[in-house]
């Protein structure tokens, strides 16, 4: 598995400009760690109101068990993916990335 | 919170036929409607939302009934003279089990709920063999080995009991012997309790009888995992004789003693079960518990059940399959003269949910209304149903490329197992499900449904990408009729006699032997082929040769597979052909369209070059009114491009026709963008969007024999391109000169 290293913190201006599509080999990396995630504990979104809400939810890992809703809702697909990416760096780096 | 869903017992129908449609609506009263289904694509960025309202016979009020699933299968002999007198008895089999120790499980019983009356064979909840006594007045007991079973071993379990004295033995024997691991168990014990056998229960194997209601047999306790070769006997076997009945083909050493046995190698293909005794108790399979599975002495020799069917005499059980639902019918449609052939839906309402429940309106056989015909994938529909790949593995979010946007359709699908998987799915013991049918909702198969498959914008998949088109040829007042993958499949090549160009969905990926040769000779005579998709001609499938709608996948070998078919499981339990992809059996699909699968990718799409061969005279008339260096669909509503999802290239060496013409080629797809694992004979970095030139979609041309052609576009997102710019656009452009020039009888 992928760890993540200091020089790795200049991917965050990258994403944060485009978070899905095309990405530097340097991201794609840090990517396929976060979005790899195994499904116990992974974030999804469950749409509120189409095209418009998505409520953030995390997945149980056991099959059938209702996603657990976070209580955060977001008004773009981009937001939501900041937010988590935000999570998850904090949870590989122990950091947290200022807004 | 979803409060009303529905089904129909057709997906195609002619004037004149009449479709029935099964409704589950937990509050009072409902609304139903019929409605054309044009565009189901709520975007704002698009067209928007379009079905229109159609007068029927069943518009109006209904009120509410909640009906339920009841998944799972077993198999059902009912109930005889001879097993209500039994009093001593043995029983026994070879078994498999997936989940033991996930709660209690029957596997061969003959049980009254009501009275707790008679005997079950089982598992308890630690995964020990068990027999379960119940005198009927109240009095139960429970004989355990108290030995857990390894899951996805073999194993030799019986026991027996003595009316006489009491006496019950049990034996838990594993095939296969691990060192400082001991699983096997004898034992013998005086039971108190006599079990009752005038029950009047049927014998039912993986499960246990429940109750009777409205006329279907419930049952409860079931099983997972395989069984092979029940025996059920009048009087204590010992050992060796149980050992005679398990390894003996020859049946004519059978005793009186012998009740039934049941050799589960005969008529794999249907839903019995055939006692090879001579007193025939055959049963019937419920839900389709899945046959021509490896048998506990399937050894290699053999790879397929038809040529050896003594190794295959198992059948596999889940407490999660499903066939029909089996609900009552709400309302019915007796489908009118005047209604033009199209996708239809009785759109069912209650004041804060709805549900859509499409079917296709087909000609009259013989009587086309149009030149063009629209394919219906049905097939692909049916083999995505109600798929739980978002929250059940890991892999969607990478592929998808970004966090998954999940709809409420699949929270309700997710905490609602008993609504089935799809063939991307696994059953809830691991195994892949092989088999879908369409005698259930299907509610991945609506309009306004949208997928994490989708890529990012409109995110969507099969039946409502599939709108898109639809509302397309609506928008330029092309003539279509409709016809569904089942049509072709059962009607063959008359299904397309009168038309002169087929034109394809975004996704028509799964295909019997019957579809593809119907479809293969129509080309041969001149018939017309667009390809508005990709991921065609992909994967083999079979339609159960009675039971009406329900295919069979079984993922071998190769090929983009959420699971994978065990070892000597490839062939279909269905019809006994070989199953996977068609590429392994000599057809890739670049023999039918001229593209074949090559890459796939869930998060943005690209766009269309023109290659030099769009500007060979051959297929000018492709590219009148475009220009020579115009990116060709780099908008569009799936994935902001008309080159995304997954997309086919030509290929020479696997079947493209050597006079077919490359006439543009997508380029710049991500990274998320993988070549197909078929064409991975090495690992070997450098297989994405941006490095491997794998990752493309080739839109292709051919003339054929007899004055037709093929136009193939490979791309799955392609059609998301169609109404950009209200439709003024070039991939709008190049639909209509290809379907001006195809629809023309001038031989090419
Ligand atoms: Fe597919």
């Amino acid at each position: 598995m992928y760890k993540i290293k200091p020089e790795d913190k200049a991917f965050v201006e990258e994403f944060k400009k485009c978070p899905i599509g095309h990405h530097s080999p340097g991201l794609q990396r840090i990517l396929n760690l976060f979005r790899g995630e195994a499904t116990a504990g992974k974030y999804v979104l469950v749409c509120t109101t189409p095209h418009k809400q998505w409520a953030l939810g995390v997945l149980s890992g056991i099959r059938g068990e209702p996603i657990r809703m976070t209580g955060e809702v977001f008004e773009s697909l981009i937001d939501a993916e900041w937010y988590v990416f935000q999570r998850r760096w904090a949870k590989y780096t122990g950091e947290e990335l200022t807004k | 919170m979803k409060n009303i869903v529905g089904y129909s017992d057709k997906i195609s129908v002619c004037p004149g036929e009449t479709i029935h449609f099964m409704v589950s609506c937990e509050v009072s009263h409902y609304k139903a409607t019929l409605v054309r289904i044009i565009h189901g694509d709520t975007n704002p960025d698009g067209p928007g939302f379009k079905a229109e309202p159609v007068k029927s016979e069943f518009e109006g009020s209904y009120r509410g009934r909640k009906q339920v699933i009841r998944s799972g299968s077993c198999a059902i002999v009912p109930n005889h003279q001879t097993f209500e007198k039994l009093g001593s008895f043995s029983v026994q089999a070879m078994v498999w089990p997936t989940t033991p120790g996930q709660g209690r499980q029957s596997m061969l019983s003959r049980w009254d709920s009501k009275s707790n009356a008679g005997f079950i064979l089982g598992l308890d909840d630690k995964g020990g063999l068990l027999l379960t006594l119940g005198d009927g007045t109240g009095a139960l007991e429970h004989v355990a080995t108290g030995r857990a079973m390894l899951a996805r071993e073999w194993y030799f379990v019986a026991a027996t009991y003595d009316a006489t004295g009491g006496d019950v033995c049990l034996y838990q024997e594993p095939l296969k012997v691990h060192a400082k691991m001991d699983t096997s168990a004898e034992l013998q014990q005086t039971a108190k309790v006599k079990p009752r056998h005038d029950n009047g229960a049927p014998l039912i194997i993986a499960a246990h009888y429940a109750q009777t209601r409205n006329g279907r047999t419930e049952t409860s306790g079931h099983y997972n995992g395989k069984i092979d070769r029940p025996v059920l006997a009048n009087r204590v076997l010992s050992r060796v004789e149980m050992e005679r009945l398990r390894a003996s083909v020859s049946l004519s050493s059978l005793g009186s003693e012998i009740v039934a046995l049941w050799d589960f190698s005969k008529e794999i293909s249907s839903d019995r079960i055939i006692d090879v005794s001579p007193n025939h108790h055959h049963g019937e399979t419920v839900n389709l518990p899945t046959r021509a599975v490896t048998g506990w002495n399937w050894n290699g020799e053999e790879m397929c059940w038809r040529h050896k069917p003594e190794h295959y005499g198992a059948i596999h059980f889940h407490d999660d399959d499903l066939y029909d639902a089996g609900w009552e019918a709400d309302f019915a449609l007796t489908v009118p003269e005047e209604l033009k052939s199209g996708v239809y839906a009785a759109h069912i309402e209650t004041d804060d949910d709805e549900d859509f429940i499409p079917f296709v309106i087909k000609p009259r056989p013989g009587k086309a209304n149009s030149k063009l015909v629209f394919l219906v994938p049905t097939a692909s529909y049916m083999a995505y149903a109600n798929e739980h790949t978002g929250v059940d593995g890991p892999l969607a979010e990478l592929v998808a490329g970004r966090v998954l946007p999940l709809q409420p359709t699949d929270v309700f699908l997710n905490e609602h197992r008993e609504y089935g998987g799809s063939c991307y799915d696994s059953h809830s013991d691991g195994s892949g499900v092989c088999y879908s049918s369409r005698l259930r909702p299907i509610l991945t198969m609506r309009p306004k449904y949208q997928s994490w498959l989708g890529g990012m914008g409109s995110s969507l998949w099969q039946f409502n990408a599939d709108t898109h088109i639809i509302d397309w040829l609506e928008q330029k007042q092309v003539d279509y009729d409709c016809i569904t993958d089942e049509d072709l499949h059962y009607q063959g090549y008359s299904a397309l006699v009168p038309y002169r160009v087929i034109m394809t969905s975004t996704h028509p990926e799964y295909w019997s032997k019957q579809m593809w040769d119907s479809l293969d000779a129509f080309k041969r005579q001149g018939g017309r082929l667009i390809y508005m998709g990709g991921n065609g001609w992909y994967w083999r499938i079979a339609y159960h040769p009675t039971k009406p709608g329900v295919i069979e996948v079984r993922r071998a070998e190769g090929g983009i597979r959420n699971w994978a078919a065990e070892p000597g499981e490839y062939y279909h339990s269905f019809t006994g052909e070989y199953g996977g992809l068609w590429r392994r059996q000599g057809l890739a699909p670049q023999k039918m369209a001229g593209v074949g699968f090559s890459a796939q990718g869930f998060d943005i799409s690209s766009y269309f070059r023109r290659r030099p061969d769009s500007f060979n005279p051959r297929c000018s008339f492709i590219f009148d009114g475009i220009g020579k260096d115009e990116l060709i669909g780099d908008f569009g509503l799936i994935g902001g491009g008309a080159a995304g999802l997954e997309i086919d290239r030509a290929d020479f060496l696997l079947g493209t026709p050597p006079n077919a013409l490359v006439v543009a080629s997508s380029e710049n797809h991500t990274p998320v963008y993988m070549v197909v694992p078929e064409e991975l004979l090495a690992n070997a970095p450098g297989m994405c969007g941006g490095e491997s030139d794998l990752v493309r979609a080739d839109m292709t041309f051919y003339e054929t024999p007899e004055g037709g052609a093929v136009f193939s576009t490979g791309s799955i997102a392609w059609s998301g391109s169609l109404s950009h710019n209200n439709y003024e656009n070039n991939v709008s452009r190049i639909m209509s000169n290809v379907l001006k020039r195809f629809l023309d009888d001038k031989p090419f």
